[in-house]
């Protein structure tokens, strides 16, 4: 079978270039999956798990929302930010999401918190848990 | 004549200014090279970005996105100005803020109020001396910044931009053309002006997921960001080049000023010995003549 080319891109760098049979995404509207042969797509991630099936086994990803572009057997997503599962700091994520859940918490009563902001980096601290975990 | 003494002090002194010198100038080169690398690994996400922007711009023209929206009878014009947090430099912060003040001083002809966002030290205390207002600044980040500061700074603009606080934004940043040349560059950064993709939408139709509309819409706050990210990367590699430059200049200096000691002092040196012996051949003489 042919064969996905799988790119991770961040700003800081290439995350990710490998050969891969499919590809699962987390878009904005739902989960979708790629393989190979897929038409041309431009889609919107939103913060959560990418996974990607080589052969028999299943990696996983980190995105912080961003952008897939399929073409051409060529998958590219571009991420602010994304952390293979191996890479990621789960002692940092732990951290993060108390801190986001003790600003939440706190509440809208508070002028300084910023509760769109507080909750992104929750969801942030959250998927980087889970994908640490598989 | 100056004491043999003196003489000796200022070279040692000239001495030292040069180890110092030279080593800023060693600094500067290795963070030159890690602000080339960071360069480096960013463009393959900016123009991918790029690509992106411009494909989908062109099927959504006419597309009504607030970012991408020119207001009517702009009034109100931001500058983000990007410098340096410290000097020895050469005219590195110079430019970046003369060509700053410059296009501020342009706008105010067209009847507009300028007002500031600075990055970095240097440009910060230079727009406090002038009578624009400086709206917000960040200094000491240009040693170690990463993707967050971008993102800041971009959210900043764009809110700014659509709560109507601004009208146009503009982005001062140093150019890195290359080692020996920086360009001091004026980018209009809101509205988006989208430049279609070169070469006409790629091949085969796309599937937009959400629709184009909406995706352009994620895109768009991102594409400032990129942009901020660049001209940040860019000013920092800038700004080492030319401290390095001016580094090079300053040690090559040192260098002239000690050769120019040394010949005062071997002269100095040599005049006294003259005294000397002249004093003791005058006594011997007095002494034989007695």
């Amino acid at each position: 079978m042919e064969a996905l080319r799988l790119e991770i891109v961040t700003p800081d760098k290439v995350v990710l270039e490998a050969d891969v049979d499919y590809v699962g995404a987390p878009g904005v509207d739902g989960e979708f999956g790629v393989l190979p042969g897929h038409i041309p797509l431009l889609a919107a991630l939103s913060i959560g798990e990418l996974y990607y099936r080589q052969g028999a086994e299943t990696r996983w990803a980190f995105v912080a929302g961003g952008f897939a572009e399929v073409s051409g057997n060529r998958v590219s997503i571009l991420a602010e930010a994304a952390e293979l599962s191996s890479d990621i700091d789960v002692g940092r994520a732990k951290q993060a999401r108390e801190r986001a859940q003790g600003r939440l918490q706190a509440g809208p009563g508070k002028a300084d918190v910023d509760l769109a902001r507080a909750s992104a980096a929750l969801k942030r601290a959250v998927a980087r848990i889970h994908v640490a975990s598989r | 004549m100056p004491s043999l003494k003196d003489v000796k002090l200022q070279i040692a002194g000239v001495g030292k200014t040069k180890q110092i010198t030279k080593a800023m100038g060693m600094v500067a080169s290795s963070k030159l090279r890690g602000a080339q690398g960071r360069i480096e690994r960013f463009r393959p996400y900016a123009e991918k970005f790029g690509s992106m922007l411009g494909d989908l711009a062109a099927r959504t023209e006419g597309a009504a996105h607030p970012l991408l929206l020119a207001h009517d009878r702009p009034q109100n014009v931001v500058i983000l100005l990007v410098t340096s947090d410290r000097g020895l430099c050469g005219a590195f912060n110079v430019n970046l803020i003369s060509t700053a003040l410059r296009l501020a001083k342009a706008k105010e002809a067209e009847g507009m109020s300028v007002r500031f966002v600075c990055v970095g030290r240097k440009g910060r205390d230079a727009v406090r001396k002038t009578s624009h207002e400086v709206l917000e600044s960040f200094t000491d980040v240009m040693g170690s910044f990463s993707y967050t500061l971008a993102m800041q700074l971009g959210t900043l603009v764009s809110r700014l931009y659509t709560d109507h606080g601004a009208d146009e934004v503009y982005l001062v940043y140093s150019e890195f053309a290359s080692m020996t040349r920086q360009v001091a560059t004026a980018l209009p950064l809101l509205p988006v002006s989208a430049a279609p993709a070169q070469g006409g939408p790629a091949e085969g139709e796309y599937v937009y997921e959400p629709e184009a509309g909406a995706l352009l819409a994620e895109l768009l706050p991102r594409y400032v960001n990129v942009q901020v990210y660049r001209g940040l990367l860019d000013t920092s590699a800038s700004e080492n080049a030319a401290r390095m430059a001016a580094m090079d200049n300053a040690t090559r200096n040192c260098d002239e000023l000690i050769a120019t000691l040394t010949l005062l002092y071997n002269k100095t040196r040599q005049a006294s010995i003259t005294n000397d012996l002249m004093d003791i051949v005058g006594g011997a003489n007095a002494l034989q003549s007695q």
